[in-house]
């Protein structure tokens, strides 16, 4: 391993997606040196921050940070201490790396630390333990321009339709965004303080299950691994693949829903019927499989409830045959339609550096360029075993881009699950039922990262126990943390009326950000 | 060309359930379930659940707190089974809450539905969906309602976008203390008469949310509610079942 600096002593610990390790191998650096290797670190396109969080820990108050290096897929952690009394004001690091402000506002809204210099200092999502109680949602500091020839659109909280609430502030020049403000927090329901409140592993797993319910298997998926690791649990071949076919179904399911509202968007009624009605019969097959049209009750720690028989996965071949067929004619058609094409190219652009700039993940990243994808580049479990070939040509950064790069990765998908059933029929072990609640015992004083490539992308799990390994404090990052800077970015210098097709070309989780 | 679009819809075909009161849900969705009398450690059971949805002396489960994780029948199936019986919502709290023996349908109490529901609604039903801090599956489920499969627009049931234009509001979510204003005035904001339907179990009891300090769920202390809808998510077969047995008459 390359190691940079000058000092022998080590700057950090690197681990591997989904390890764990004692809290004592992590150093404890100073600030100015935490700053200093961080942005250095993160001057690498092929290094980003995954997570960079505060926890109370006696008198103390710890900052974790983590970053993800492509190139060699480790996870290299560093860190930085206070007295909680002192509260000493920090230098900003989203100065110079803009993806942290979404990290440093957390830090200063939920402990009242200070960032010297931080050009976007402003709330996050209100949650009920923040440090200033005297700071409330409906008080929040929108950026404004004094001219009298713009005006201010606000929508939300509730919105037109049947979706999360999210308030959205325009500046309007005539029909033109010149700034779009995305406000959140309105669907905070303290969920990383219930993972400590609510002790048993069926509480926690289902907490995991709601943290965004159009993702309860990539959530509950990062959540199981993160126990997994810390309780040394190791889990089947046969398991990783079943899982793995959860988390493709998932993300075929929301894919196909999301190109249904999308044409929605564009009031193209065919193909929001069409893909529509395709959506029903790919989340009937998870209550086919689990008794659960989102997979809730799939991801269970150590093993399953529900082993996917010969006749289950018999039914799944049906299905994807059925689902390909109708799904490419229709898709074919869409994007060879001029009035369709005419309404997404060019529509809502982002450029590869602003996505860098702002840290996006996932889908968001990729429709850039950006070849961001946790399952090549940390893959854990069945994408250890079979290799997932992301989709990377799509590089347009436009609503065209966002609608084609979900049908190519629901085509990439079926190929995969196809392939990871041709694995499951040549396996021969069974599965285990999950592991009882008495049975699990996680390693004391550690610190396990766990990352999986949802269906939005990146979902960043840190657990932290205690000396009695009793879980300490609890740490969820969803991907629409950083992504809803991109839906802002894709509205400047657009028609306040392409709104909705670009914010249904993200569907961007709210309660996920909010939790 | 034309013809794509031919193909296109001949490839899919009907694709309506004719009858939303009939289709069968396959084995493992847990609907309303059934308790035995077998003798069992009824704290032990209790304890399994995350949600303390299980009563004790004799077992009982209240479905409106219950997430359907099936804990507690994979530890004592034979003490509890889960139907496929989707059609669970009512009108009164207590109807929620299944005691052992109990193997009749979960239904809506007619004597308590107001008659102005019925002589207004019955044919047009407009509501105002308020996610209140509700994690997206159930809102996808209301959407899923409107869908060319479920199609309660058949019935005259829709979601509209202006409360002014509606006759009720539906909640999803626990409720969240940053939303609990916001509900208010959605509320205030609809015509009078008015109903309040409660869908999912978040929104019922706080699910799993339940002893959040996060919460504000003061509101549903002011007003009747007409329309308890459970399940994580409520299957949309529940939701336009329990809305039709509410807004219809009984055929005699």
């Amino acid at each position: 391993m390359m190691e940079t600096t000058s000092t022998t002593t080590p700057t950090y610990a690197s681990i591997k997606n989904q390890e764990s390790i004692s809290l004592a191998k992590i150093p404890v650096l100073n600030y100015s040196k935490f700053y200093g290797e961080i942005v250095n670190r993160l001057k690498e396109p092929q290094v980003h921050c995954v997570n960079y969080y505060a926890y109370p820990s006696g008198e103390l108050l710890r900052f974790i940070c983590c970053l993800a290096d492509d190139s060699v897929g480790d996870i290299k952690i560093f860190s930085h201490e206070m007295q909680k009394k002192e509260k000493v004001p920090l230098t900003s690091i989203t100065k110079e790396v803009y993806a942290f402000h979404i990290y440093e506002r957390e830090i200063r809204e939920n402990f009242g630390v200070e960032f010297l210099d931080s050009p976007w200092d402003k709330p996050v999502r209100y949650a009920f333990n923040r440090a200033d109680r005297g700071k409330l949602v409906n008080d929040y500091p929108f950026y404004k321009i004094q001219s009298e020839e713009l005006h201010e659109v606000g929508v939300g909280p509730i919105h037109a339709g049947v979706i999360e609430p999210g308030h959205f502030r325009f500046l309007c020049n005539g029909e033109t965004v010149l700034h779009l403000e995305i406000q959140l927090g309105w669907q905070h329901r303290g969920i990383e303080d219930l993972f400590l409140k609510k002790p048993s592993l069926i509480q926690r797993t289902v907490l995991s299950e709601s943290i965004a319910g159009d993702t309860a298997v990539g959530q509950a998926a990062t959540f199981v691994s993160s126990m997994e690791s810390l309780g040394n649990i190791s889990v089947s071949d046969r398991l990783m693949l079943e899982r793995t076919i959860g988390l493709e179904l998932e993300r075929i399911a929301m894919h196909i829903g999301d190109l249904s509202n999308m044409c929605i968007g564009l009031a193209y009624q065919l193909g929001a019927s069409v893909f529509g009605a395709l959506r029903t019969p790919t989340i009937n097959y998870s209550q086919l499989w689990c008794g659960n049209r989102f997979g809730k009750g799939l991801m269970r720690v150590g093993g399953t409830h529900y082993p996917l028989d010969n006749s289950l996965l018999e039914s799944l071949e049906k299905f994807l045959l059925n689902f390909e067929g109708r799904f490419s004619t229709m898709a074919e058609k869409l994007f060879s339609l001029s009035s369709v094409l005419m309404r997404m190219e060019n529509i809502g652009t982002v450029t590869k550096t602003q996505m860098e700039l702002i840290g996006a993940v996932g889908m968001s990243a990729r429709m850039t360029g950006i070849e961001r994808d946790l399952r090549k580049s940390h893959p854990t479990g069945a994408y250890q075993k079979v290799a997932y070939d992301p989709v990377f040509e799509v590089t347009n950064g436009d609503v065209w881009a966002r609608a084609i790069l979900r049908k190519k990765e629901i085509i990439m998908s079926i190929d995969f699950i196809r392939h990871l059933i041709a694995r499951l029929k040549s396996t021969t072990e069974a599965t285990r039922k999950p592991i009882a609640e008495n049975t699990l015992s996680l390693l004391p004083n550690a610190l396990c990262v766990s990352l999986t490539e949802g269906w939005r992308g990146e979902i960043c799990h840190c657990a932290i126990t205690n000396g009695d390994g009793k879980i300490q404090h609890y740490k969820i990052k969803d991907p629409s943390v950083h992504n809803w800077m991109a839906l802002a970015l894709s509205l400047r210098d657009l028609e306040i009326s392409d709104f909705p097709i670009n914010n249904k070309s993200y569907n961007l989780s709210y309660c996920g950000h909010d939790l | 060309m034309l013809f794509d679009e031919l193909r296109i819809m001949q490839q899919h075909g009907k694709q309506f359930i004719p009858d939303v009161t009939k289709p069968q849900l396959p084995g493992p969705y847990k609907g309303r379930p059934e308790i035995s009398a077998v003798k069992v450690d009824e704290q032990a059971l209790a304890s399994l659940c995350p949600t303390g949805a299980i009563g004790t002396g004799p077992v009982s489960i209240d479905m409106g707190m219950c997430v359907m994780c099936g804990e507690c029948s994979f530890a004592y199936p034979n003490k509890i089974r889960f139907t496929t019986d989707y059609k669970i919502a009512t009108n009164v709290r207590e109807r929620l809450i299944v005691k052992e023996g109990d193997l009749n349908a979960i239904t809506l109490d007619e004597s308590k539905i107001r008659t102005e529901i019925r002589s207004l609604f019955g044919r047009s039903l407009k509501l105002r969906e308020i996610s209140a801090a509700g994690a997206n599956a159930d809102e996808a489920e209301l959407n899923a309602c409107g869908n060319v499969n479920f199609d309660m627009g058949r019935f005259g049931i829709e979601f509209l976008a202006s409360p002014r234009h509606c006759d009720g509001i539906v909640i999803t979510g626990p409720i969240s203390e940053n939303m609990a204003e916001a509900v208010q005035v959605c509320y205030d904001a609809v015509p009078d008469p008015k109903m309040i339907i409660l869908v999912g179990s978040d929104a019922i009891s706080g699910g799993i949310f339940a002893g959040s300090g996060a919460l504000n769920r003061s509101f549903l202390d002011k007003y009747p509610i007409d329309l308890y809808v459970p399940g994580n998510p409520p299957h949309p077969l529940t939701f336009v079942n329990g809305v039709l047995e509410m807004i219809r008459e009984k055929k005699k």
